[in-house]
């Protein structure tokens, strides 16, 4: 399979606008703007089969279709919020290849009629931020963006905003928030932002790898893009895997190959020594799977990780070894979401900081009986009372390492000990 | 009282224009702020205040819910080392902790003379290269005790050349580092 993100990534340069332009650069955009009706470019999105790549899943093509015809300005808002523990494909996206991302904003903004749009990246990536602004600026100089492009009277401006450190400003609504310039809170749904987005105007909110797949799609056709993948996931993913794997890092792989093509064959298997004890397939938000044979055969596709008990999600692959305690993995993943709720909703605020000092005290040696029915407990209390899917997200893996490693826990609470060799450390 | 320069002033300026609605530019400008100063103090929030047309408490809130900003002072190098899963599989504590030992700092403190201040930080987004820091918001990855030494003390040297040290010379970016390091 030939790569379609990742096609061109060893040229030297490609992030030069001269170099892009010379392996088909701006060519989708050109033909799109002088060539196609908006709702042309939507269509064709719409026949690949494209889905949210951010997570979500949700079908592109009909994201787009949902802003009105009639109320202006429309906005179009790039997510590259990226934040979750284990994904960092979007950051190789922007970094290797800056003007395809910046080629699908400028198509997505037109088949949405929208003439500003906003690339809001994390604030840490900061010189990936530079790597934007100087292909922006590039691209300006040329004519590919600003007034009148390729003669056509249609008019695209984009602007790189760096948020600065919040893992909630990746829901799309706090995002929204955070780029209006206030504390990054969910908002109330409905209205959604295809109806009230940014400054209270239609707004599509689209994730990178997302983005980056559209001139592929709007230049070879969705007929093209879907000889890639399965019937229900066509297309490519980039997946990140990491842990004590060979060679961690981000492949490119088709959807419906395994687990085990990513895990063996990409990622160079397990390092020496180290054995599979479970992973986590899609970002900390995903409940993780034990490292069965059988788990190692799942097809890498939405449908694949749906069947299985857990979610596919920004595929990206935590791995986690024989040699560490999954209290201890636990408790990693709950201090994160406790230190990431943003304290709007109080079943979050309160019940992401209780799990983590449960989940500490049981790794600690000092757990109770009635520790365990508590952490269920308390997540049947998060779930589903929260405006947005943080609090959710949060008890996926208390839920599914209480089910894998029930007998962890509970060796942990009889010992009053923890069977590894390391303990829990005090945590800010 | 004024405490951004002309410089930072007309930055600030460049930023305001890119946005339909003023408030927008609230977080690139609180990070020019803190760029000049170090951090963002109340008189640099009462500034933002003004140049924004908001109320400084309205500025103060925002500063205070993202954690790239510094609303205390502190060292002239940050660094802010990755503990979430990933890394802490492939010993980020052990960093922390020789971090502590070696400059004798808690996490969360600064050192003495004001050169280095520590913090425990969630996912940067560079799983794959763990354990990992941020120092002064640049990415250093693949992180041991020999590479955190000859940080510290290029620190210190550069520091003991310039009168004010305003990050010392790192490796750029990622991709640098990768060619640098297959």
């Amino acid at each position: 399979m030939e790569p379609i993100l990742f096609k061109h990534t060893e040229i030297p340069d490609l992030d030069r606008l001269e170099v892009y332009v010379d392996h088909h650069g701006y060519a989708a955009f050109r033909r799109a703007i002088t060539e196609l009706q908006p709702q042309e470019v939507t269509q064709i999105v719409s026949d690949s089969g494209l889905a949210g790549r951010g997570g979500a899943g949700f079908p592109t093509g009909r994201k787009w279709s949902f802003i009105p015809k009639s109320v202006l300005p429309t906005y179009l808002v790039v997510n590259a919020d990226e934040s979750e523990p284990g994904a960092f494909k979007d950051r190789e996206l922007m970094e290797r290849n800056p003007h395809q991302l910046l080629e699908g904003v400028a198509i997505a903004a037109f088949a949405i009629g929208c003439q500003k749009a906003f690339i809001y990246i994390r604030g840490e990536f900061l010189y990936i931020g530079e790597i934007l602004d100087a292909a922006v600026a590039e691209a300006y100089a040329a004519g590919y963006l600003g007034q009148n492009v390729f003669g056509s009277g249609y008019n695209i401006e984009i602007v790189v905003h760096r948020g600065a450190g919040a893992y909630i400003c990746g829901e799309e609504s706090a995002l929204l928030d955070s780029l209006e310039g206030y504390r990054g809170f969910p908002r109330l749904r409905p209205p959604f932002p295809a109806i009230k987005g940014l400054y209270g105007q239609p707004t599509v909110i689209n994730n990178v790898e997302t983005i980056a797949n559209v001139p592929h799609i709007v230049r070879n056709g969705a007929d093209w893009y879907r000889s890639y993948g399965t019937d229900q996931s066509p297309g490519t993913k980039v997946c990140s895997i990491s842990g004590p794997v060979n060679r961690p890092g981000n492949y490119e792989m088709n959807m419906g190959t395994t687990f085990r093509e990513l895990l063996e064959d990409r990622a160079g298997g397990m390092r020496e020594g180290k054995k599979l004890k479970a992973y986590i397939p899609g970002g900390a938000s995903a409940p993780m799977l034990p490292g069965t044979e059988a788990n190692i055969d799942i097809s890498l596709s939405y449908e694949g990780y749906r069947e299985a008990g857990s979610s596919f999600g920004s595929a990206s692959f935590i791995i986690i070894p024989d040699d560490v305690c999954i209290l201890r993995a636990q408790l990693s993943l709950s201090e994160f979401f406790a230190h990431e709720s943003c304290g709007k909703c109080i079943p979050c605020r309160e019940g992401t900081p209780w799990l983590a000092k449960t989940v500490r005290r049981i790794e600690s040696g000092q757990g109770r009986e009635e520790d365990l029915p508590l952490l269920l407990d308390i997540c049947d209390n998060i779930l589903g009372r929260s405006f947005c899917a943080l609090g959710d997200f949060s008890t996926s893996n208390i839920v599914a390492s209480v089910k894998y490693f029930y007998d962890e826990y509970e060796e942990h609470i009889r010992s009053q000990a923890c069977p590894y060799a390391h303990q829990a450390r005090a945590v800010a | 009282m004024a405490v951004l320069s002309v410089d930072a002033l007309e930055r600030i300026d460049t930023i305001v224009q890119k946005y339909p609605v003023k408030r927008s530019a609230l977080l690139p400008v609180l990070h020019v702020a803190q760029n000049e100063l170090g951090w963002v103090s109340r008189e640099a929030m009462e500034e933002v205040a003004d140049l924004l047309e908001l109320d400084p408490d309205q500025v103060e809130e925002v500063a205070s819910f993202y954690t790239m900003y510094y609303t205390d002072p502190v060292g002239t190098y940050v660094l802010e080392v990755c503990k979430t899963a990933p890394c802490s599989f492939m010993g980020a504590h052990e960093i922390i902790d020789y971090i502590s030992e070696t400059l004798g700092i808690q996490p969360g403190e600064t050192t003495a003379d004001g050169m280095f201040t520590l913090f425990r930080v969630e996912c940067l987004a560079a799983c794959h290269r763990a354990p990992m820091m941020q120092v002064n918001h640049r990415y250093y990855q693949d992180l041991t005790p020999e590479k955190v030494d000859a940080l510290i003390t290029a620190a210190q040297q550069l520091q003991l050349q310039t009168a004010a040290g305003s990050g010392f010379q790192i490796r750029k970016s990622w991709s640098e580092e990768v060619k640098t390091e297959g």
